[in-house]
């Protein structure tokens, strides 16, 4: 039956808060309003004001009080809207938040999913638009999951609420209208990447939102006479070596796409991965492309030239496969 | 500045014993820790509560053991009087593996969650919405229970303080503020930090029930407290009380303690709450030189013992170095 994202988000979110009386939701305007992206529209209205929480803008509260209740033997969902507003709660995030057990000697388990949009597109500006979730990659004590597809949408939630520890998950925010199917196996494996597109010539390794990019590009470059494999990491931390690297070592080749900066970049950690573990299987160097290092703009024209696209990866593989003959 | 001793005796002799055996835990923990600082067996930022030892051991009887605790870097006061035992808590600052966090923490984040004393909050503020959050899963969890939360006056200036309040106040939450107000965040005093420098106003304006209290009167605290903890265990919501209160040594020990002066210190030294309350319970004749004796030789044995301990606890192995960093599955 075919679904969309959002949607699919609703339903995980069903299903946890029927199977699991610990499970509540709470962040700015998931109840009333139906949530910034209409994710919990309807919830409410299931399970009452105690379980689908209305709270006021203070991102750093309610997500450190997401942590305490957590270890007050709850199992929150906090929504943080936004991810450039996930900013104002990242001292919970890392000083609280991915701290707590180590910190303790053992003594705490934080078991707190959160979810937030992420990305550009939607000429939001530079205050709506950025991808940060290689910062928050960079914690250790948590797990970031950036679902891709419906099915992830659905089954990377599902499985979050399975953790003992701090799950982060980043939506892309054009990702929502997207239809698919989530089928009925419920939790997701979130420990392995998936190849989306099997192919011979060049690894193309993307996340989130440029996944549908990275498989458009290939599309292309088939009626070009490449033969392109699209990884989609799904996890960000931990990243899943094995699989990336299997398919390098297949192809000799690899691009990553990455929306955001390319400085310090998830594109740049899985780059120094591949350089560590399969150099001498590179037919090419490594290419990345990645978003423009600038604050997102408003205008359409500008906001697209910021990010990563179909043709730009296209170009990337070519110049890649070109290299090798070259 | 001196009090007028009632003339009937406020407290019972066994529990003034108890709060003043308490506070000489903790001035004598301190004194030791202050010299094994000194001797390089301490390491890292040492954090003193001299001065403002009748806070913690006045607030923490009002408690119930199943009533969590939320503290800041300046906890060790209140790990004691919370009855972590003075040897893990001193193992803890040498970070040996008999400390209450395995060592992993120091002298700034004790945990003890059996005794459920959620840590010490070194991100001033930070402890706040944790407490918060503890309130709220007893509250949806229909627990009658109590969240005290810990703070300076410099907290009052964070964003998560005025959000913490206003949430705890709009969901009515069980959680008690306790805002230990010793008149400087570090180095800056309060009326250079603040515009309202009346600190119980601001709650109020959360429509929080707020009281300044006397932070150098063991008794008062702990009655101030027993009257809040029943307010809010009653489910009436959060409970906010500043004690007004001031620390004898230096921010930490790196700190050469410049912006106060002398004559400052010793005007506050003399309402230091320990001799204070020993005046008391002499003119009540509760207490005589014998006594005291008895309590100071017990302390040190026990300090003795803790250090002893804390000398003979195991370094964590390096092998175990990202243990826990996330929870074991079992497979």
């Amino acid at each position: 039956m075919s679904t969309t994202y959002r949607e699919a988000v609703r339903e995980a979110l069903r299903a946890a808060l029927h199977s699991d009386p610990r499970v509540f939701l709470m962040g700015e305007d998931v109840g009333r309003y139906g949530g910034a992206y209409a994710c919990s529209r309807g919830l409410l209205e299931e399970f009452g004001p105690e379980r689908i929480r209305d709270t006021p803008l203070s991102e750093s509260t309610f997500l450190g009080a997401g942590i305490g209740a957590a270890l007050g033997g709850m199992r929150p969902i906090v929504e943080l809207m936004t991810v450039n507003f996930s900013l104002l709660a990242l001292d919970q995030v890392v000083n609280n938040a991915a701290t707590l057990r180590h910190m303790s000697g053992g003594q705490v388990s934080v078991p707190l999913v959160v979810r937030m949009a992420t990305g550009a597109g939607r000429q939001l500006a530079a205050q709506h638009s950025h991808s940060l979730e290689g910062w928050y990659a960079h914690i250790p004590g948590i797990t970031v999951l950036a679902p891709a597809t419906v099915a992830d949408a659905h089954g990377m939630l599902l499985a979050a609420l399975r953790e003992p520890d701090p799950v982060f998950i980043f939506e892309h925010a054009m990702l929502y209208p997207m239809e698919g199917d989530f089928g009925p196996n419920g939790a997701a494996d979130i420990t392995r990447a998936a190849v989306r597109r099997a192919g011979k010539d060049v690894s193309v390794i993307a996340y989130g939102g440029s996944v549908g990019k990275a498989l458009e590009a290939a599309g292309d470059l088939a009626t070009r006479g490449i033969d392109a494999e699209v990884i989609d990491l799904r996890t960000l931390r931990p990243i899943d070596d094995a699989t990336i690297l299997a398919s390098v070592r297949r192809t000799g080749r690899a691009v990553i796409v990455d929306e955001a900066w390319r400085t310090g970049s998830l594109a740049a950690e899985v780059s120094a991965r591949i350089m560590e573990g399969a150099f001498y299987d590179l037919d090419a160097p490594v290419a990345r492309v990645c978003g423009a290092e600038v604050p997102v703009p408003y205008p359409k024209h500008l906001e697209d030239a910021a990010l990563p696209q179909a043709a730009g990866i296209v170009a990337a593989v070519e110049q890649v496969v070109g290299a090798t003959h070259g | 500045m001196t009090t007028t001793v009632a003339s009937v005796p406020l407290v019972e002799r066994d529990h003034a014993f108890a709060l003043l055996r308490e506070m000489l835990r903790i001035r004598r923990f301190e004194e030791k820790a202050a010299e094994l600082y000194s001797a390089g067996q301490i390491r890292g930022f040492l954090h003193l509560y001299i001065g403002e030892e009748a806070i913690a051991v006045g607030a923490l009887q009002a408690l119930g053991p199943d009533d969590a605790v939320v503290a800041t870097y300046r906890e060790h006061g209140h790990a004691l009087a919370r009855g972590i035992p003075a040897a893990a808590v001193m193992a803890e600052m040498y970070g040996k593996t008999n400390g209450c966090s395995r060592g992993r923490g120091g002298s700034m984040h004790l945990f003890d969650v059996g005794r459920r004393f959620y840590g010490g909050y070194a991100i001033v503020g930070g402890g706040l919405p944790i407490a918060v959050g503890l309130a709220l899963a007893d509250q949806l969890q229909n627990r009658a229970r109590v969240t005290a939360c810990f703070f300076g006056d410099g907290a009052v200036a964070e964003g998560e303080f005025h959000e913490s309040l206003n949430l705890a106040a709009l969901w009515k939450l069980p959680v008690l503020f306790l805002c230990e107000n010793n008149g400087y965040a570090m180095g800056t005093a309060l009326e250079r930090h603040q515009s309202q420098t009346d600190l119980s106003r601001k709650a109020q304006s959360y429509k929080l029930p707020a009281e300044q209290v006397d932070g150098m009167d063991v008794l008062a605290v702990e009655a101030a407290t027993r009257k809040a903890v029943d307010a809010v265990r009653q489910g009436k919501g959060p409970y906010f009380l500043e004690f007004l209160t001031y620390r004898f040594r230096a921010h930490s020990m790196y700190d050469p303690d410049l912006y106060r002066t002398k004559e400052e210190v010793e005007r506050w030294k003399a309402r230091d709450p320990i001799p204070g309350f020993e005046a008391r319970l002499r003119a009540w004749g509760l207490l005589g030189d014998a006594d005291l004796a008895r309590l100071e030789r017990d302390v040190e044995a026990e300090i003795a013992a803790a250090v002893a301990a804390a000398e003979a606890g195991t370094w964590e192995p390096v092998a175990d170095l990202l243990k826990d960093v996330h929870t074991p599955v079992a497979q």
